[in-house]
């Protein structure tokens, strides 16, 4: 596009409306002279209409555009909305590479380990800043900035600025920073603007092979050596197909990052042409299949979300149907979800005493030297150590158990 | 004539004199004490009513003739019906047929209904207002436009205005659900059913006149009678006083934000750690949506621990009856119904108890149930880091809530804020409030959805609660990450203008609120 087609025309970025808050609508119209004419009304404009005036200028000027007439609406966004905002209007506009980076909390350069726990993971709309904001609070294990279901087609674009700019703004509180991306190829392009700012993990959906798996990773590598990224970035495939359940161990086992299979069972219903019911019988197989492919795999299997946000009863009796299957982690769309899942995952009673006896064992076979464990009369495999570890280790982390759980013990005994 | 100012005990520079009168500035909590008789009304025979007990006037208007309706006289209506009230402007419609000017309304709250006042501002019919101003109200006032100065005083200190002569009732005007033609009345039953009338109690034995006006008469005697009879002198009939779906407020329903829950938890959390939560403990919960989860949370807390509380002060909903029903409160000490579910409990239930505002929130009393209550939960819109509060104004200066029993129930033991962190990019945590309403020394603990601050004065609460696992920072920290989320905002903008005061509960003036410059 050259200057002069774009003179006169006006592009447009954000939201704006009576329900909208935390966002802001911006318009931009190059012209070819007169500077730079902002028009602002804000809600927040006696305390902040200096800083949002000062940002825009930044931004265009950034961009070196020097003349041109922008109007912001703004319903209260926070500086990395509204610099998304102007970015995506922006690049409407003129044909650049460049990007308008704000600065990276320091706290947000948040590593990950392939193992860690992903019992609840938060979708968060890539386009609705205001679900950002205080998604941390809610403590879940992860966040997911979604490109891809919940952002309508004509806001792609301008949902991988906000997103990528809450990569580098949004203090998450520790959850594990996810990004769904769409379905390939667009979600290769997505990449660009999540792979270089601290994204732990790629969720790549509707997934059905192997080389899909590769591609991504393939692409990751190529951004990471580019921008010298060195922490790891993990993928979760989802599987939302027949085709892709019967792939599930291939893509599984596609590449090392590959750290958990999801399933979606909304599409996967759909799919089989099956309705999707409370009970669940429809996905049995499928559920059941990847599970066993992703532990085959030794990845972590993790369940589909629940969409009854009012039914927390019913989201329980689900959470433990899933753990019973083996799954370790589900989905949530509404924080409120978060603590129903790790009530549900948490081991119960039962299973802390006994994996309390087998670590106890372990430890004072480690102790003696001894090469097998034994409790009584029986012997104990190290996969079941291991286990016994994990479910201490969750206890803990659901408060279920205190961090010096032996040294109590020891007191009491 | 140039004002003079003094500074306060809150360090707020204060003119000497407002609306021609002169002014006591803030002296600390319990700083100022006055002395001497309370004000007294006219004395009045009851010769000079009619003995069969009839007071009934055809309309209004002709009432509030016979009530000697002139320039410059102070006329008071009750807030009971919320936004649903018909009454206050058909008052102001009368006078401003009749051209009276320059009258004082005394309401003891005002609602977006009232918006339509603002033309009698305009136009002369009313001086100004002394009491809340809310929404549009206050947005005219902060632009300047209202002739006097506006009051705002808390419902308790309402009542010290009267029993103090400070303001003097002409004429109340109370709006009652069901009256009989002596004038006896109760908010208890008829279309415009509201629970309680209680906050009217200082108009109907202060006031020098009084007419009670109502859309469900009933022949004498009206019982319970919450307004007594022999205090009116005046009843009307009218078609409707107000519209019930409006006098049934929204804020009565428990909230479904994640994050305000999330703060209500952690509120309630705190108090189970700072060992407020036992046996036979006291709590005030309002009717906010955050208030009323609160009081779900104590609940869970209180059946899991076997906990019971001995009372609760309302504001009664449907979530406190639910509470007492189940054996968790023994008593509540209702002075004011939020819904039907208030209503039919207080009418079915002897531990349920109407009780006047003012037994907790009178100022001259012989002690008040406020500083009695252990655990007190409030809101705010902004909180300093002197944990000073405002309730009244925003952060860009407008005057847009009233007091209300706020600054009464500070008294309270342990005083519980939670508030979110910044509201639409507006932190609520700021060097200094805007307004100053309550002295940081009265509130003990902000509860944020990113940590719990603790007033430094309230070392036993910051001594319970250190290895609880909670969140706690200091106020300091809080502001602080609230601007650095945000952004530190820029100062709001003030002509020298003063447009309204801002009350103690002693009568004295803890702040002034000026002019927003445009």
């Amino acid at each position: 596009m050259s200057l002069e087609d774009n003179l006169s025309k006006i592009h447009s970025a954000g939201n704006k409306g009576p329900d909208i808050r935390s966002d802001c609508f911006v318009t931009l119209e190059l012209t070819s002279s007169g500077g730079i004419v902002i028009d602002l009304t804000s809600k927040v404009g006696i305390l902040y209409g200096q800083a949002i005036h000062a940002l825009a200028h930044d931004v265009l000027a950034h961009f070196c555009i020097e003349n041109a007439r922008m109007s912001i609406e703004d319903s209260g966004a926070l500086d990395f909305v509204l610099a998304a905002r102007i970015e995506a209007a922006i690049h409407q506009a003129i044909d650049s590479d460049e990007e308008f980076w704000p600065e990276m909390l320091p706290q947000n350069r948040h590593v990950t380990t392939k193992d860690r726990y992903r019992r609840s993971r938060l979708y968060l709309p890539g386009d609705t800043p205001k679900l950002m904001l205080n998604a941390g609070i809610h403590q879940p294990d992860g966040i997911i900035l979604d490109l891809e279901d919940s952002v309508a087609p004509d806001k792609k674009e301008e949902a991988r600025y906000l997103v990528r700019n809450a990569l580098r703004q949004v203090d998450f509180y520790g959850a594990e920073r996810m990004v769904r991306i769409n379905q390939l190829p667009m979600g290769l392009g997505d990449l660009d603007f999540v792979a270089p700012h601290y994204a732990n993990l790629i969720l790549l959906p509707k997934c059905e092979s192997a080389e899909q798996v590769e591609q991504v990773d393939a692409r990751i590598k190529e951004i990471a050596a580019q921008h010298g990224v060195e922490q790891p970035i993990y993928l979760m495939p989802i599987i939302e197909s027949a085709l892709g359940v019967v792939n599930a161990y291939d893509i599984a086992s596609a590449v090392e990052s590959v750290a958990a299979l999801a399933i979606g069972l909304e599409d996967y219903t759909a799919d089989l042409g099956a309705p999707r019911t409370n009970e669940g019988r429809e996905s049995f197989h499928a559920r059941s299949a990847l599970v066993n492919a992703a532990r085959a795999a030794g990845v972590q299997p993790i369940d589909s979300v629940f969409s009854d946000v009012s039914d927390m009863e019913a989201l329980r009796a689900v959470v433990l149907e899933s753990k019973s299957l083996g799954f370790d982690g589900m989905g949530c769309i509404h924080p409120r979800q978060i603590k129903v899942l790790h009530e549900a995952f948490a081991p119960t009673s039962e299973e802390i005493e006994k994996a309390q006896k087998i670590v106890k064992a372990f430890d004072e076979a480690t102790r003696l030297g001894l090469g097998v464990v034994s409790l009584g009369s029986k012997m104990i495999d190290p996969p079941v150590v291991k286990r016994a570890q994990r479910t201490i280790d969750l206890a803990i982390r659901s408060g279920k158990l205190s961090q010096d759980w032996r040294l109590n013990a020891d007191k009491r005994g | 004539m140039t004002t003079e100012f003094v500074k306060n005990a809150v360090g707020r520079m204060i003119p000497t004199e407002i609306n021609g009168q002169p002014v006591i500035p803030f002296q600390g909590p319990h700083g100022y004490k006055t002395s001497g008789r309370k004000y007294g009304p006219p004395i009045r025979t009851c010769a000079d009513y009619p003995a069969d007990g009839d007071k009934r006037m055809p309309d209004l208007r002709a009432a509030l003739i016979k009530a000697g309706l002139r320039d410059g006289m102070t006329i008071s209506t009750h807030h009971h019906f919320r936004d649903g009230d018909l009454v206050a402007n058909q008052i102001f419609d009368i006078a401003a047929e009749m051209g009276v000017r320059d009258l004082v309304w005394f309401p003891s709250a005002s609602f977006p209904c009232h918006a339509p006042l603002i033309k009698y501002l305009e136009d002369g019919t009313i001086h100004h207002i002394e009491g809340s101003m809310n929404g549009p109200l206050g947005r005219f006032a902060s632009e300047g436009k209202m002739r006097g100065v506006g009051v705002l005083r808390s419902h308790g200190g309402r009542y010290q205005a009267v029993q103090d002569g400070e303001v003097v009732i002409d004429i109340a005007v109370i709006a009652a659900p069901t009256a009989d033609p002596f004038g006896d009345a109760n908010g208890l039953t008829g279309p415009s059913a509201c629970g309680l009338l209680g906050f009217a109690l200082a108009d109907s034995q202060y006031a020098h006149n009084v007419i009670v006006v109502t859309d469900n008469l009933v022949p004498f005697p009206c019982i319970p009678w919450q307004i007594q009879g022999n205090n009116v002198d005046i009843v009307v009939e009218m078609e409707q006083i107000g519209v019930p779906e409006k006098i049934v407020s929204g804020t009565t329903q428990i909230t479904k934000s994640p994050d305000r829950l999330y703060i209500a938890e952690l509120t309630a959390r705190f108090c189970q750690a700072a060992g407020i939560i036992r046996d036979g403990f006291s709590f005030q919960a309002g009717a906010g949506g955050t208030a009323l989860s609160i009081g779900n949370y104590f609940g869970e807390i209180m059946r899991e621990k076997g906990i019971k509380a001995r009372f609760a002060r309302g504001g009664s909903n449907q979530y406190l009856v639910q509470m007492m029903e189940d054996g968790l409160v023994e008593t509540i000490l209702d002075g004011q119904t939020f819904d039907l579910e208030g209503v039919r409990s207080m009418r079915e239930n002897p531990n349920h108890v109407n009780t006047s505002p003012f037994t907790s929130y009178n100022y001259h009393g012989k002690g008040n149930f406020a500083s009695m209550i252990d655990v007190v939960i409030l809101g705010a819109t902004e909180v300093d880091v002197a944990f000073n509060g405002n309730v009244v104004t925003h952060s860009d200066g407008y005057l847009l809530h009233g007091i209300g029993g706020w600054q009464n129930c500070l008294f309270g033991k342990t005083v519980v804020l939670p508030i979110p962190l910044f509201r639409d990019r507006i932190p609520v945590i700021r060097d200094e409030v805007t307004t100053i309403c309550g002295p940081g020394e009265l509130i003990d603990v902000i509860v944020t959805e990113r940590g719990i601050a603790i007033n430094p004065l309230r070392r036993d609460l910051i001594e319970a609660t250190k290895d609880s696992g909670l969140p706690i920072k200091t106020i300091h920290e809080l502001k602080e990450e609230a601007e650095r989320i945000c952004g530190a905002p820029q100062p709001a903008q003030f002509t020298d203008k003063i447009i309204a005061a801002i009350k103690w509960v002693d009568g004295t003036v803890i702040d002034v609120v000026r002019q927003v410059k445009k």
